[in-house]
């Protein structure tokens, strides 16, 4: 049976990094893994978003409509751009985080209101503060690895070795602090 | 060993493994990862950054003819550049192996326009492959490097965004070297002249049937056995999307390899089956040659030509529906448009520019396109690589030919397009004496495909230092008198510039010099920018009356309080180029200070 995880964010917020991390882990511990990514001109501020597919045998890299078992929203504003492709059973893990975006910086438009609310009544959603549990780390950018850990912790893939993965993967100055990320990540869900 | 490879990646190690020796290419998404990913096999492999594509495929040509397995590849839009030696090149044929490979764009995520480039293959009569995944790209670039060598053809190996870009686990071998095979000067096979066309022409169809053949009884086209009842012809990641909606439920002929189409194949899948759906993206290419072979199929009668045929388009398209989803509320969401980044050379020239009346802007390819957009509404047209100065010249020969119309052309480019098709565009502006105002966005790198080095910025791809080009001796060579060099975040140093530009008679070229504020500088740039994105500005509240002019500068480090009516800075964004400083009419905004 394969499985999706839809990680949704803006550019520049680590859904890269966090992805790699994931498909790394799921391939050593033997799945077959899928990843697709969208690059190019949308990485300047846009919406991004990077889809992730495992099992025993993966035929498609991308994820359908009503297709993902889990989407993490690094941005509490994208959970709700890409919420139809989320199964109505499946879960959601959303950074409870603002990012605006030109038409709210420019006035334009306001930044919706209730949000949080509405993924809580719509979707099977659990709302964590990846940002303050990063910047009690000392680093607000160890965000994307904690809610890495909030998303394995979900999808019960806690018994794959992160902290190898994060030891052979990321630069020296960093694996401390990304090891107690994934750890923090890990108690911010059930 | 496995290795967990996007499409790209895999490209490049199966050139890696094929023994390929040289490989050309100019960046484009979602190609350009292909050569950067070659480029780290150095010692095995030269890899280089060309000013454009065409030069890109016939330097692969030319290795390819003195011996060595090249290749040369680009976006799909590249392949137009390139079509010129690629036709001809069709008609001599190869002495080491050589790919084209094409990286198509259905769905035009990054690109402007969603041509199917299988139609190449078909136009230029050669060979063409198309990868499933990631496994299947590193496999095919060998297999393509022996079908060229057999049949003396260049292969076109078509790439689509999602093979491009999604990884896959793939099993990984060592490098086989097949080395340079001998030169021989062979002028009736490597002139193309009127005298040798005519039996190079009758080759080229002799070679289409024996490759026919091939393509009747190579395993890259497979049949996968199911229920019969319904049949599926599919190429590319489309058939990983049409297993996921029918899994074993159908039948599947695969085709990995697609020009020729293998007739035989086709219809042996089509005696034995009760319906055939044909999924495949973009254009109906595989259809068509059902409807030629008298086949009754599926198609586009219920496909969408446009866009990805992924999953839940099947699905639509064949059962009417996609799977149960949340119904959300659209409110709830703001559209996220990328932005020219906080501290980008491009912010004050085009905040500028958007002031001008009576101008028509016209633009090219690059992240300076997003100067169309609010709050600059400062571009009018854009229509591919190199575009700019050449229908500006000739929108401007037009305006010139009414009466009365003072309405003036400003034509605005990147260093890097400048250099891939810009020139030549230049010497028509001058030759032809139009008075456009010619405006060389140079921020010192190929920006917005990711910070490839070209010929303006001193490093190749491979990171050797190389000649610079000097824009304004190459501007003043064209035959240009009147040019001058900006610093772009200087706003009233702009606005004088354009003043001094539009108010004369003869061609001129502005070039603005500032680097991308996510380039990575080199040794050349600390000097020459010494201090640059290093200080911060910051908003005195008391002094802002919330006029919000800074706020029209666009700048994703600015932000309007509607409550307070006061702007603010983002400090984490804000690297302090002053464009949104100068714009205050009561001097609130200010450098920090350190």
């Amino acid at each position: 049976m394969t499985k999706s995880i839809l990680l949704v964010g803006v550019g520049g917020q680590g859904t890269i990094l966090a992805s790699k991390l994931l498909t790394i882990g799921l391939m050593e511990a033997g799945y077959d893994v899928k990843m697709s990514e969208i690059h190019g001109m949308s990485q300047r501020g846009g919406s991004v978003s990077s889809q992730v597919r495992y099992g025993d045998k993966v035929e498609s890299p991308v994820i359908e409509i009503g297709g993902a078992d889990i989407l993490v929203s690094f941005e509490k504003m994208e959970a709700v751009r890409w919420l139809k492709y989320l199964k109505p059973e499946g879960k959601a893990v959303v950074n409870d985080f603002e990012i605006e975006s030109m038409p709210i910086l420019n006035g334009k438009a306001d930044y919706p209101e209730g949000i949080i609310e509405h993924l809580e009544e719509k979707a099977n959603a659990t709302i964590v503060d990846a940002v303050s549990k990063a910047e009690e780390l000392g680093n607000a950018k160890v965000m994307n690895v904690i809610l890495l850990g909030s998303l394995v912790k979900s999808m019960g893939l806690d018994e794959i070795d992160w902290e190898r993965i994060i030891r052979e993967n990321v630069k020296e100055r960093f694996i401390d602090i990304n090891i107690k990320a994934i750890k923090v990540g890990m108690v911010l869900v059930k | 060993m496995k290795k967990l490879l996007t499409g790209n990646e895999a490209i490049a190690r199966g050139a890696y493994e094929a023994g390929v020796k040289y490989a050309s290419a100019y960046p484009g998404t979602p190609s350009t990862e292909i050569l950067e990913n070659i480029a780290l096999y150095k010692g095995d492999m030269l890899a280089e950054w060309a000013p454009n594509e065409k030069v890109a495929l016939e330097a692969a040509i030319g290795g390819s003819i003195a011996g060595a397995r090249t290749l040369a590849a680009m976006k799909h839009v590249g392949v137009n550049v390139a079509a010129d030696p690629l036709f001809t090149f069709a008609y001599t044929g190869v002495n080491g192996g050589m790919l084209l490979i094409t990286a198509d764009e259905p769905g035009h995520h990054s690109s402007q326009n969603e041509q199917d480039n299988r139609n190449y293959a078909k136009f230029a009569k050669i060979a063409m492959l198309e990868p499933a995944d990631s496994q299947e790209s590193k496999d095919m670039v060998k297999t393509a490097l022996e079908i060229s060598e057999k049949y003396d053809t260049p292969v076109l190996l078509r790439m689509t965004t999602r093979v491009c870009h999604s990884k896959g686990i793939v099993e990984c071998y060592d490098r086989e070297e097949v080395g340079i095979k001998e030169y021989v000067k062979d002028i009736k096979k490597y002139m193309a002249i009127p005298a040798h066309a005519g039996h190079l022409r009758v080759r080229v169809e002799e070679r289409l049937k024996k490759l026919e053949k091939f393509s009747n009884e190579t395993e890259l086209n497979f049949f996968e056995w199911n229920d019969t009842k319904i049949g599926i012809i599919a190429s590319g990641v489309a058939f990983g999307y049409a297993k996921e909606v029918f899994g074993s439920t159908a039948s599947y002929l695969k085709l990995g390899f697609t020009n020729p189409l293998p007739s035989d194949k086709i219809k042996e899948f089509a005696s034995r089956v009760d319906k055939i759906y044909i999924i495949e993206e973009n254009d109906p290419y595989i259809e068509e040659h059902l409807k030629i072979l008298g086949i009754e199929c599926h198609g586009k009668d219920i496909f969408p030509y446009t866009g990805e045929m992924t999953a839940d388009v099947i699905r639509k398209s064949v059962f009417g529906e996609t799977m149960p989803s949340i119904a959300y509320d659209e409110t709830k969401v703001v559209g996220r448009p990328p932005t020219l980044c906080a501290g980008c050379p491009h912010r004050g020239f085009f905040y500028e520019l958007g002031k001008k009346k009576d101008v028509m802007v016209s633009g090219d390819i690059g992240c300076y396109t997003l100067g169309f957009a609010d709050p600059y509404n400062a571009m009018d047209l854009d229509i591919c690589m190199g575009a700019s100065i050449s229908a500006g010249h000739g929108a401007q020969q037009v305006f010139n030919m009414r009466d009365g119309s003072g309405k003036r052309v400003v034509s605005v480019l990147g260093d890097s397009t400048f250099f891939h098709t810009g020139i030549n565009s230049l010497l028509d502006v001058v030759y032809n004496g139009s008075n456009t105002v010619n405006v060389i966005l140079d921020n010192r790198i190929t920006g917005m495909t990711g910070h490839q080095e070209n010929p303006g910025s001193g490093y190749t791809l491979q990171g050797r230092p190389t000649t610079i080009v000097d824009i304004e001796a190459l501007a003043k060579a064209c035959g240009v008198k009147h040019i001058r060099t900006i610093d772009p975040n200087n706003l009233k140093l702009v606005k004088e510039t354009f003043d001094w530009a539009l108010d004369l008679d003869e061609p001129s070229v502005i070039i603005t010099r500032w680097p991308c504020v996510l380039k990575k500088f080199s040794k050349e740039d600390k000097e020459e920018f010494a201090g640059a994105f290093t200080e911060k500005c910051l908003i005195d509240d008391e002094k802002c009356i919330g006029c919000r002019k800074c706020i029209k500068t666009g700048c994703p480090a600015l932000s309007f309080n509607k409550v307070t009516r006061k702007a603010s800075i983002n400090r984490i964004h804000c690297v302090g180029c002053e464009v949104c400083l100068q714009t205050c009419p009561v001097e609130a905004i200010a450098k920090e200070v350190k």
